[in-house]
């Protein structure tokens, strides 16, 4: 595996380059065809209130796909990530509109480790709320 | 009723193999907009070091999701899907999932909780390939939340 970041280049609080994703209703049907996830609450707005959201939410596995990405944009080698895992805190809220959603995620080096690994804490959220908790990846560097 | 936590431990019968192919790697690469050419073209993912092209971290879920069926659907186990949402997911790699894997899935029910009336149930995943070895474990935890009333 050959990550670009150099392991000694990186130190705690080491910044990775922020992003954001935008989520709309079409990428959520697109998701849900690829993914497999067919659950209505991610594209049927009636059945999604019915059972006590505010509208059609994001599938999360859509909101951690996103998140980690700027893990594997930052290292270039996906096979770099060996270990990723989320706490789903609360939906991404998807509206009927062309806008739809924004899903805000920044990361940073929270411990060096053994074998020139790094932890990186990523902090996701969407209108203003935190969407991910205790969301880290531990990524092998060259 | 509560979940019993007798089915803490409980191993189900490993998947039939499901074939990770290059298109739909594609497919979910393209759901999840990402551009990293590791997931589409071969010759990108070579260079990484990669025999073919790799699936996105996530995408072993795709795999582990509908394994988790046996579990969710154990109607013996007795949980009120309806009820469930996906508290948190973790993935432990040994390696990237690749095109041409032939992978299958062996469920384990870690642990069963009740928390404020929401039964916590935590699965977890080993996906192998073909030759026995192990590519990655993922570890799911749904909550089940209480029935109204109850």
């Amino acid at each position: 595996m050959s990550a670009i970041v150099n392991y000694d280049e990186v130190e705690v609080g080491t910044e990775l380059p922020a992003q954001s994703f935008p989520v709309t209703r079409a990428t959520l049907v697109q998701y849900a065809g690829a993914s497999g996830d067919f659950n209505p609450i991610h594209w049927n707005e009636a059945f999604a209130t019915s059972v006590g959201l505010p509208d059609v939410i994001a599938h999360g596995m859509f909101t951690m796909a996103e998140a980690v990405r700027v893990v594997t944009d930052w290292v270039v080698d996906p096979g770099a990530v060996v270990e990723y895992g989320v706490r789903f805190t609360k939906p991404v809220v998807v509206p009927n509109d062309e806008a739809g959603a924004v899903i805000e995620v920044t990361g940073k080096v929270a411990a060096k480790l053994d074998d020139r690994r790094v932890r990186v804490d990523l902090v996701a959220t969407s209108a203003g709320q935190k969407v991910l908790g205790m969301s880290r990846a531990v990524v092998q560097l060259a | 009723m509560p979940l019993d936590p007798a089915f803490v431990g409980r191993t189900y019968p490993p998947t039939p193999a499901y074939e990770v192919g290059r298109e739909k790697i594609r497919e979910f690469a393209e759901a999840v907009r990402d551009a990293n050419p590791a997931y589409t073209d071969r010759e990108a993912a070579k260079a990484l070091g990669h025999p073919d092209v790799v699936a996105p971290p996530t995408f072993p879920f795709v795999i582990t999701y509908r394994a988790a069926a046996q579990v969710v659907q154990d109607p013996e186990l007795g949980l009120d899907f309806t009820r469930v949402v996906h508290g948190d997911q973790r993935f432990v790699y040994n390696r990237p999932v690749r095109a041409g894997d032939r992978l299958s899935v062996t469920c384990v029910i870690d642990s069963i909780k009740s928390l404020a009336g929401n039964d916590v149930l935590s699965v977890r995943g080993e996906v192998a390939d073909e030759s026995g070895e192990h590519v990655v474990t993922a570890y799911m935890t749904l909550v089940a939340r209480a029935a109204e009333g109850e």
